[in-house]
């Protein structure tokens, strides 16, 4: 069985060696700063917890903030763990590229670039992947094409949490 | 005295049968040999983890089945695992024998249609591939008889699945499970010493255990580098600790290493299945809900809507392509606020570039051939 190790474990591991580079630890994930991401990526890869496998890298829109959330495993140790980065920037978020530190990344990044406007800084080829050069806007962005006042996805049973819109959203960007 | 040449470009596809699909691969030529690879692909993208999010957790099912149209039980079975994870759901012991068994034939004819189409790449035209057909219709004939569909099966169900098998499916997975290790056996004596497939293949796009690692490669294409990495092992699911099965892997890294991987899962499925049949318990086929997840239509089991609890989850299986995960995170409302599928075949590209450049153009269709993309799960 492949032993999930908890964001606080990870991040007391990063603590020892970067102390200054987690912002938070949750079970699920440890956030960390994006300035310090190849670094806290390269120690993750190399050192005790050996995350030598990138699982996956996706992008969320929590309207607020976009987060990038990375999936590693070691198959040696067979433990998972995940780290996320965040930024409230919502025009051009860019963060650093994880493809020095795991290959794997490339069209992974590529996608996020795509679909949610992702800037990876350092990715040695960044373009669409499944759109066309020139398409309008980021189409897995919460505000793509909403109406102001209308909630982003399904439309909600009466008295249903979430977070209204506002404005256009993002087909000019 | 050497003849000077420009470099000229060779499009491959959208629509070429060497490319299992709508991809399209962009070729830069120096005479025979490949000095630049690029695949342009999206020509079936349906955007569907933006749909996902305009409805509900049990409407997502199909989208599954339409990723990976090759392989639905297992795409269904990732996302279901993701789902059920998040809400803590407890499958009964039945639906997780069902589930394997699914699994298991959906692998096994998956693996006829990859490993057929990769000697029609190589080059030994239609005969082995059709011989695979027929066997991989009698599974879609299972199929039908569990859940009425072949191809798109929607059969599992958060927290179980959508139906009872019929009291003909076990006698009739017993006749297959007499009939396919011969045929399977006919396969290897075929195929395996094959002069044309070993010509065409061996050497072919090697890669070291080490690069498959960081290349995030997963299925029968890591296991070809000689990493022994199974999921079914590593972190078992449905009911695989259960049974008892061998890990396939290769020693070159090469085109015909992956085959080959591909060749003995086929018969360990089969292992697996036998094991199935003997071992699978009677009971309900589906968990019971707390009432306060399927709010407003309140059947316990196989309610339409529920509603997970604020958070996220990700669940992977072993899929027969690799690794297929699904990333959910939940507002706490009735769909997913994002849905992502980590695609294996989709991953398994990273590294085409450099496996094709250096080779020759008739090298890049068995390169392609050996990742065994479907092309629904790249573009999704």
């Amino acid at each position: 069985m492949t032993r999930l190790l908890a964001g606080q474990d990870i991040a007391h591991q990063i603590e020892q060696k970067y102390p200054e580079a987690v912002v938070d630890a949750q079970p699920e994930f440890a956030m960390v700063k994006a300035d310090k991401l190849i670094d806290v990526c390269t120690f993750l890869r190399d050192g005790d917890l050996d995350f030598k496998f990138l699982n996956s890298l996706t992008a969320v829109d929590r309207l607020d903030a976009f987060e990038i959330v990375y999936h590693m495993t070691s198959i040696s140790l067979n433990q998972m763990g995940s780290i996320k980065i965040s930024t409230s920037e919502r025009e051009k978020p860019v963060f650093p590229s994880v493809t020095s530190v795991w290959p794997g990344a490339h069209l992974q990044e590529r996608e996020a670039y795509d679909l949610m406007g992702i800037v990876f800084e350092g990715h040695p080829d960044l373009r669409r992947i499944f759109l066309w050069e020139g398409f309008a806007g980021w189409p897995l962005r919460k505000d793509y094409l909403n109406m102001p006042g209308h909630m982003a996805g399904l439309e909600r049973f009466p008295g249903e949490p979430g977070k209204k819109l506002e404005g256009r959203g993002n087909v000019d960007a | 005295m050497t003849l000077k040449s420009e470099p000229y470009v060779i499009n491959v596809g959208p629509q070429h049968p060497s490319t299992h699909g709508v991809f399209r691969l962009r070729l830069t030529m120096d005479g025979e040999k490949i000095i630049d690879a690029e695949m342009i692909i999206g020509y079936l993208h349906r955007s569907m983890e933006k749909l996902a999010e305009e409805r509900t957790y049990t409407q997502n099912i199909p989208f599954t089945d339409r990723t990976d149209y090759l392989a639905a039980m297992t795409g269904n079975l990732a996302y279901v695992m993701a789902v059920e994870k998040m809400m803590e759901i407890d499958v009964p012991e039945r639906a997780d024998w069902l589930r394997t068994i699914m699994a298991e034939l959906q692998r096994f004819a998956s693996h006829c249609m990859a490993v057929g189409t990769f000697a029609n790449d190589c080059g030994t035209w239609q005969t082995p591939v059709m011989h695979m057909i027929r066997d991989r219709e009698k599974i879609l004939d299972l199929f039908e008889m569990a859940c009425g569909a072949r191809l798109t099966t929607n059969y599992m169900r958060i927290g179980g699945v959508s139906r009872d098998i019929p009291p003909e499916f076990l006698p009739a997975l017993a006749v297959l499970l007499k009939d396919l290790p011969k045929r399977v056996k006919e396969y290897e004596d075929l195929l395996l010493n094959n002069e044309i497939i070993i010509a065409r293949s061996r050497g072919i796009a090697k890669l070291t255990p080490e690069e498959a690692i960081a290349y995030s490669l997963s299925g029968p294409m890591l296991r070809g580098s000689g990493v022994a990495w199974d999921l079914r092992k590593a972190d078992p699911y449905a009911a695989y600790d259960k049974v008892e099965f061998d890990i396939a892997v290769g020693t070159n890294g090469d085109a015909y290493d992956r085959f080959a991987v591909r060749m003995a899962e086929m018969l360990q499925s089969l292992r697996i299945l036998e094991q199935c049949a003997d071992m699978i318990t009677e009971g309900p086929i589906h968990a019971r809900m707390s009432t306060s997840t399927v709010q407003p239509v309140g059947d316990p089991v196989a309610p339409l809507v529920i509603r997970p609890p604020e958070g996220e989850a990700y669940a992977r299986i072993e899929s027969p392509r690799g690794e297929l995960g699904f990333y959910i995170v939940s507002d706490g409302g009735i769909a997913p606020y994002r849905f992502h599928i980590r695609a294996p075949s989709f991953i398994n590209l990273t590294p085409l570039k450099k496996m094709t450049v250096g080779a020759t153009i008739a090298d890049a269709v068995v390169v392609l051939g050996s990742v065994d993309i479907v092309v629904g799960e790249v573009d999704r």
